[in-house]
């Protein structure tokens, strides 16, 4: 009976909301149909529809599955310091991090499916009933990690509500192994991810042992910052409390990450330029251009002007601990991380391709709406998550003081 | 691999029979029952190396009518398997070269190879030489178009699948949709592949051509001698390449693009047998192979038969 009242009770908490709710849902779903419908186009006429082409065979899609999985893997920067280190402070907003987790993991998979030019077969890498190349290919890795990480985030959340929900805390002997594992499958999903890329020799731009490490770094930039702004809205809009300590803690999280990853970017390009051997074809093609080919290079370098400024202005603990500034500032490496992991990545490291043809792809209007779709979606269920989230553990909805509402 | 496969074959079966059983249950609920079934057959077909010699047969011999009947002539589709103690190799003579792409587009017709859009699995890469000096391959053009070739000051290099004995594609593969058979040719299970193009990203030549759109080969210029790994015609959606014609190299024949060269510069043969012409040319002349340096061991090779390559 339990399971009945809890779930008409987070019935009620999505149904009901302000008319800032209700219409931020519409254009939500808006967004998602429109990109549905291109996405029948997709299927229609194959990936040709797209900008991609045999030079570039990977392309916004993929750009957005890496960035996302740092998103996804940054709810640990939350996880470390509120479990293992027992900083209270955080606490309300850990499991808000944990459901954008989720959304995160949710919304890669679907970038991956979306990338697949026959989606259908999907049944192939069913372990059993097709054929799963473990340990082979390092996609089957991330195939696991992704979708392990999946399970355990949801695990966690749905465990530690319902622990709240009936008023009962969570932090008890059978979560805390899940717990524990949630911060090494966290690095996982993108040390796997940047696996992918670095294990290609044939793509000298990527095959670098730095990319790991750079990708952790940025992850830990985005997926911080993106959680800062929301959790202002969030304590804003709704009753959760997130005392600014916490959110200066996270800030000067962020700022740590952006200096290594900065400074992984530092190292990247002093190896290149000063060994200036025939690989660095392809970062001059991004920083300079390459016989004239130059459409990255705007948005290469506004990407390392903005995670700057943004270090520059976390640094200052005064410009830190300013509202304005820090949001400015989460802004700004939100921008940079996504130009630096999507165009500053993926694309560069077909261009020029493996016999030297330079093919300047930028994504198509198809491909902007089906991956705005994506991203659609993906808010959606973080909303409605962190709406269930917020509404047992502010106490307005639970099972042990059913008379509060 | 081929280990894993019989070790699987019990299960193979049961499953085999578990998806039989899946398609004629549908089938039987769906009204016009042989196109459908058909479709479900393709659709939970198993990968290629799972199939027994029962199954490869009923298919093929499906393939067989339905593509028939697609172009109006008589299509064979085979399975030719790969012979004892071959291994192939192919020789290129860069001296010789002239540029002409006449390989290029024997390939296309023999493979049958899309036309539009157009998809080319030999590309030739022209190299102008400045200064004496060989520029990068992002100096080279694949899309040269002079009245007439070879032109002063110019050099051709063709570049194809490699063949390469460590393959980088296969081993990334996440459902093993490309392998690499005993005589050395990697295949790709058309069937198979999930079109996640993972093996064009870790390609170091590339080798591979994803089909973008719906590839379409008009009827009168269908090759209708087909082998399932080769040269049969692919789907949207799946990667493909250069199988060394696997449908004539297995019957002992040249590939098309050797015979297609005017000017001999292309040589093809067995490694395996110490008197094949490869194997002359191994051994005498300079030979070397794209990218040694990630050891991805081609078998494909490189020569200068006239000369050096930096007099025109």
């Amino acid at each position: 009976m339990i399971v009945i009242d809890a779930i008409n009770d987070m019935l009620g908490v999505v149904k009901s909301g302000s008319r800032a709710y209700y219409m931020w849902m519409g254009l939500l779903a808006l967004l998602a149909v429109i990109g549905v419908l291109f996405y029948f186009r997709q299927i229609d006429q194959g990936l040709i529809a797209t900008n991609m082409r045999d030079q570039v065979s990977w392309g916004w899609y993929i750009a957005n599955f890496t960035f996302l999985v740092g998103v996804a893997a940054a709810a640990v920067v939350l996880v470390i310091p509120y479990y293992i280190y027992d900083y209270k402070p955080i606490g309300n907003m850990v499991l808000i991090g944990e459901v954008m987790a989720i959304s995160a993991v949710s919304m890669c998979l679907m970038f991956i499916l979306l990338d697949m030019g026959s989606p259908e077969r999907f049944w192939h890498l069913i372990p059993g009933l097709g054929i799963f190349n473990f340990p082979e290919s390092i996609l089957t890795w991330d195939v696991v990690v992704l979708n392990g990480y999946l399970a355990l985030n949801l695990f966690i959340v749905i465990y530690a509500l319902s622990k709240i929900y009936m008023g009962k805390s969570y932090k008890t002997g059978l979560i805390w192994p899940f717990i524990l594992l949630s911060v090494p499958a966290a690095i996982s999903i993108h040390t796997v991810t940047a696996f992918l890329y670095l294990g290609l020799p044939a793509r000298p731009f990527w095959n670098a042992a730095v990319l790991a490490p750079r990708f952790i770094a940025s992850a830990f930039c985005s997926g911080p910052a993106f959680m800062l702004i929301i959790f202002q809205i969030l304590r804003k809009r709704t009753n959760i409390v997130i005392s600014d300590k916490a959110i200066h803690k996270v800030a000067e999280l962020i700022t740590w990450a952006m200096a290594f990853n900065l400074f992984f970017l530092i190292t990247e390009i002093f190896k290149e330029r000063y060994s200036a051997t025939a690989h660095i074809a392809p970062m001059n093609y991004l920083f300079y251009g390459l016989q004239g080919h130059d459409h990255l290079v705007p948005w290469i370098w506004s990407a390392i002007i903005f995670n700057s400024i943004a270090f520059l202005i976390l640094l200052m603990p005064a410009l830190r601990k300013n509202f304005l500034t820090m949001n400015i500032a989460c802004v700004l490496i939100f921008i940079g991380v996504y130009i630096e992991k999507g165009i500053g990545l993926v694309f560069p490291g077909f261009t020029p391709d493996t016999l030297g043809e330079i093919y300047d792809y930028m994504p198509n209007a198809m491909e902007l709406w089906i991956s705005l779709a994506v991203w659609a979606i993906g808010l959606m269920i973080f909303t409605i998550g962190a709406k269930i989230a917020i509404a047992i553990q502010t106490g307005e909805i639970g099972h042990a003081n059913p008379a509060d509402h | 691999m081929s280990d894993d496969t019989k070790g699987n074959d019990k299960s193979t079966i049961t499953r085999r029979k578990f998806l039989a059983g899946l398609t004629a249950g549908a089938a039987a609920l769906s009204l016009p029952a042989d196109a459908d079934a058909y479709m479900l057959e393709e659709y939970f077909r198993q990968h290629f190396k799972r199939l027994d010699k029962d199954d490869l047969d009923d298919i093929l011999k499906k393939l067989d009518e339905e593509l028939s009947f697609k172009f109006g002539k008589k299509v064979n589709v085979k399975a030719t398997p790969p012979m004892d103690n071959v291994v192939y190799g192919y020789a290129l003579d860069l001296s010789r070269c002239v540029g002409c792409r006449r390989c290029v587009y024997a390939c296309v017709e023999e493979n049958n190879l899309s036309r539009n859009p157009q998809i080319h699995w030999i590309k030739v890469l022209e190299f102008s030489k400045q200064n004496h000096k060989w520029q990068g391959l992002e100096h080279s053009n694949r899309y040269y178009d002079p009245p007439k070739v070879p032109e002063k000051g110019r050099t051709y290099v063709p570049v194809q699948c490699q063949q390469c004995k460590k393959p980088p594609c296969v081993k990334v593969c996440p459902v093993q949709a490309t392998w690499q058979e005993p005589d050395g040719i990697v295949v790709v299970d058309y069937n198979w592949c999930i079109g996640c193009r993972f093996c064009m990203a870790a390609c170091p030549y590339g080798a591979r051509n994803f089909n973008w759109g719906k590839p379409s080969v008009p009827n009168e210029n269908i090759n209708p001698d087909m082998h399932y790994l080769g040269n049969r015609p692919q789907y949207k959606g799946v990667v493909g390449k250069c199988t060394f014609c696997i449908q004539r190299s297995r019957v002992g024949k040249y590939t098309a693009c050797v015979e297609a060269c005017p000017v001999g510069a292309r040589k093809f043969g067995n490694l395996m047998d110490p008197n094949s012409e490869l194997r002359y040319i191994l051994e005498h002349m300079k030979v070397f192979r794209l990218k040694e340096e990630l050891d991805t061991n081609p078998k494909f090779f490189y020569f200068f038969s006239l000369g050096s390559p930096v007099k025109s």
